[in-house]
């Protein structure tokens, strides 16, 4: 998505509705922009009213006195919670991360006879839905010891992340030039030594987008979660936050102000690194 | 931006290796993917195994029993006879088609109304993909409150004067129930039943479930923003040189998204159908949260259907069956697709 136009003042210029059609565009733009602002103002202004002033009547007016809202007992309710989607989402976003770019090398410039259909082999896994996978999984977790622990999530997460970050990394990989590879064939360089002195250099946007995808999945994770960690206090910010929707006891500026702060982490990440997201969806092209 | 999308191959790499190290250069690729391929195989397709050996076992207690039920696939023959089940299968098919057609059809026209490069495109475009990064969970609580019968989009239609408009002409006010409706719209049990005489007697209604469409409502609200950009990615391929081509001659603007740019972007409508229609397959999280399995199981889906009868129910060999179902659904859609992507190199 590269802007056409450098220069502000040309752009501008350029950005002006011109004809009849470009003000019926830009009116249908605006159209689109009001539906899907729509549930943000929802749940930000119902989130930010008092329990007594969520009546039914008034639900799309502004709040009448500013104050906390729901939003002082939804970051009560949801702070533990948050804490473990961070311990979980960090080290196996990183994990996974480093893991993929491994595969990705190799997928990329060490293809063998064969490898080809291992990389389908692989990948396919990254399509499956997680219900097919979930009883053995299960059984092998109690096994191991570790059913209903964060460690145990971390290592579900790493390993049913492998696909995708393998197939992200090996397109970022396959876009740096084999003449690098060929120079450091020539300085004697073998497999190890190439990754390490050649590719993982130039690795940083590709572990950005990595990154920012896998801890967006991951955050935002809600089957693996709800089955793995039976245990409230353990369980990510998706679950307690479902369970919160879920009582009859909580009102619902507590339910969209905890859901403003459940997906904080992620629309933060992506107003402040979205180039890199969509860098991360093209290539992955997938939503789990 | 990288506009290689999905699985396409890279070239291979002209890298001669020298004699002395040919030996150790050859094993070592295949050794350090072995970490990754064992976990695959375990994880991905043993563990796929396993599950349709549970499915077709007497396991539907508590108590652990992976005898083979008799007879062979009986679990199967009771899902199939289930009125949930038809429900389950009935919802897939409407949300799946009236999702696509939502997301794909929105996303294409975002991308072309875009790509006029009007002021504020950047940032609308960024709006517009936004729900894509939050989760599905908080965009079903959004869209549960919206869609709340009482209040919500309701009071919406009430406050822009429709229904004073229709009542002030005779007809009732406009107040649907929205997600607590259970009813179907275009029942084609009678009209179907002509062919096959079974469908009579369904207690199911095939048609379009009224509790539904807030949630393929929202379903597109999230991913649509996905299937723009995949356009958006596809539409920077196209070169400049193409469309003055087009205009010299003598297209106008119009012709050209039509007879240049739509046919060129094919590819992408493709790619874009079958990771959207494998998402919405697998659905659960969005109905998990915005309305469960509904008025009549009118929004029940495969993915609510396996974690209720799996966790819940504890009758495992049903939910894993159900759960082979779904695989079976997904693989359809993705294993064409992954293999054509591979082949192509």
């Amino acid at each position: 998505m590269s802007t056409a136009t450098s220069s502000p003042f040309y752009s501008l210029r350029q950005a002006l509705p011109k004809t009849f059609w470009d003000y019926i565009v830009l009116v249908v733009l605006l159209g689109f922009m009001l539906f899907f602002l729509m549930p943000i103002y929802v749940m930000v202004v119902t989130g930010l009213k008092e329990a007594r002033n969520v009546s039914l009547s008034t639900m799309w007016n502004l709040p009448q006195q500013l104050s906390g809202g729901g939003f002082v007992e939804a970051w009560h309710r949801l702070e533990p919670n948050l804490g473990n989607s961070l311990m979980l989402a960090i080290p196996a976003t990183i994990i996974s991360a480093v893991w993929g770019s491994i595969n990705g090398y190799v997928f990329a410039k060490w293809r063998f006879r064969g490898s080809n259909l291992l990389f389908g082999i692989l990948v396919f896994g990254m399509f499956i839905p997680y219900q097919s996978i979930l009883i053995p999984l299960i059984q092998f977790l109690q096994r191991v010891k570790l059913y209903g622990t964060i460690p145990g999530l971390i290592t579900v997460h790493v390993i049913y992340g492998i696909a995708i970050t393998s197939l992200i990394f090996r397109n970022y990989y396959a876009n740096i030039p084999d003449e690098l590879m060929e120079a450091a064939r020539i300085d004697g360089a073998g497999i190890v030594r190439t990754y390490m002195n050649v590719m993982l250099p130039l690795s940083l946007p590709g572990f950005v987008v990595v990154g920012i995808f896998q801890f967006t999945n991951i955050w935002n994770d809600f089957l693996f979660g709800v089955t793995i960690l039976p245990n409230p206090a353990a369980q990510p910010v998706t679950v307690a936050l479902n369970n919160l929707s879920g009582s009859f006891s909580v009102d619902w500026n507590v339910v969209m102000a905890g859901a403003v702060v459940a997906a904080l982490p992620t629309a933060l990440v992506y107003i402040f690194l979205g180039r890199f997201f969509v860098r991360g969806l093209l290539a992955g092209s997938v939503k789990g | 931006m990288q506009t290689k999308l999905a699985i396409n191959s890279p070239p291979r790499t002209g890298v001669e290796r020298p004699a002395r190290r040919r030996r150790l250069n050859d094993l070592l690729p295949p050794l350090i993917l072995t970490p990754a391929m064992i976990a695959s195989l375990i994880f991905v397709y043993a563990f796929i195994a396993m599950t349709i050996w549970v499915s077709l076992s007497k396991w539907g207690t508590l108590r652990m029993d992976l005898n083979l039920r008799e007879p062979f696939g009986y679990t199967y023959q009771q899902m199939f006879s289930m009125p949930r089940w038809h429900a389950n299968l009935r919802n897939t098919f409407v949300f799946t088609i009236l999702f696509l057609i939502g997301s794909i059809y929105v996303g294409l026209l975002l991308a072309l109304l875009l790509d006029r490069k009007l002021i504020g495109h950047t940032i609308l475009r960024n709006v517009f993909l936004f729900p894509y990064a939050l989760s599905f969970i908080v965009t079903g609580i959004a869209w549960r409150w919206i869609f709340n019968p009482e209040t919500g989009i309701n009071l919406l239609f009430d406050g822009l004067g429709i229904n004073h408009l229709i009542t002030s002409m005779g007809g009732t006010p406009f107040k649907p129930g929205w997600t607590t409706d259970p009813s179907v719209l275009f029942s084609i049990n009678n009209w179907l039943g002509v062919i096959f005489p079974g469908v009579k007697n369904m207690s199911v209604h095939l048609g379009i479930p009224i509790a539904l469409i807030p949630v393929v409502i929202a379903a597109c609200w999230q991913l649509t923003g996905f299937s723009m950009a995949m356009y958006i990615a596809g539409m920077a391929t196209i070169s400049n040189d193409l469309r003055e081509a087009a205009r010299i001659d003598g297209a106008n603007e119009f012709q050209i998204y039509t007879n240049v740019i739509m046919p060129l972007l094919r590819p992408i409508s493709v790619s874009t159908a079958i990771i959207l229609g494998h998402v919405s397959l697998k659905i659960f999280d969005l109905i998990f949260a915005m309305t469960g399995t509904g008025p009549g199981f009118a929004t029940d889906v495969p993915g609510i259907f396996v974690f209720d009868q799996t966790f819940k129910a504890t009758r495992y060999n049903l939910g894993a069956a159900a759960s082979v179902v779904m695989l079976f659904l997904v693989s359809l859609v993705i294993v064409p697709y992954l293999w054509s992507s591979i082949r192509k190199r």
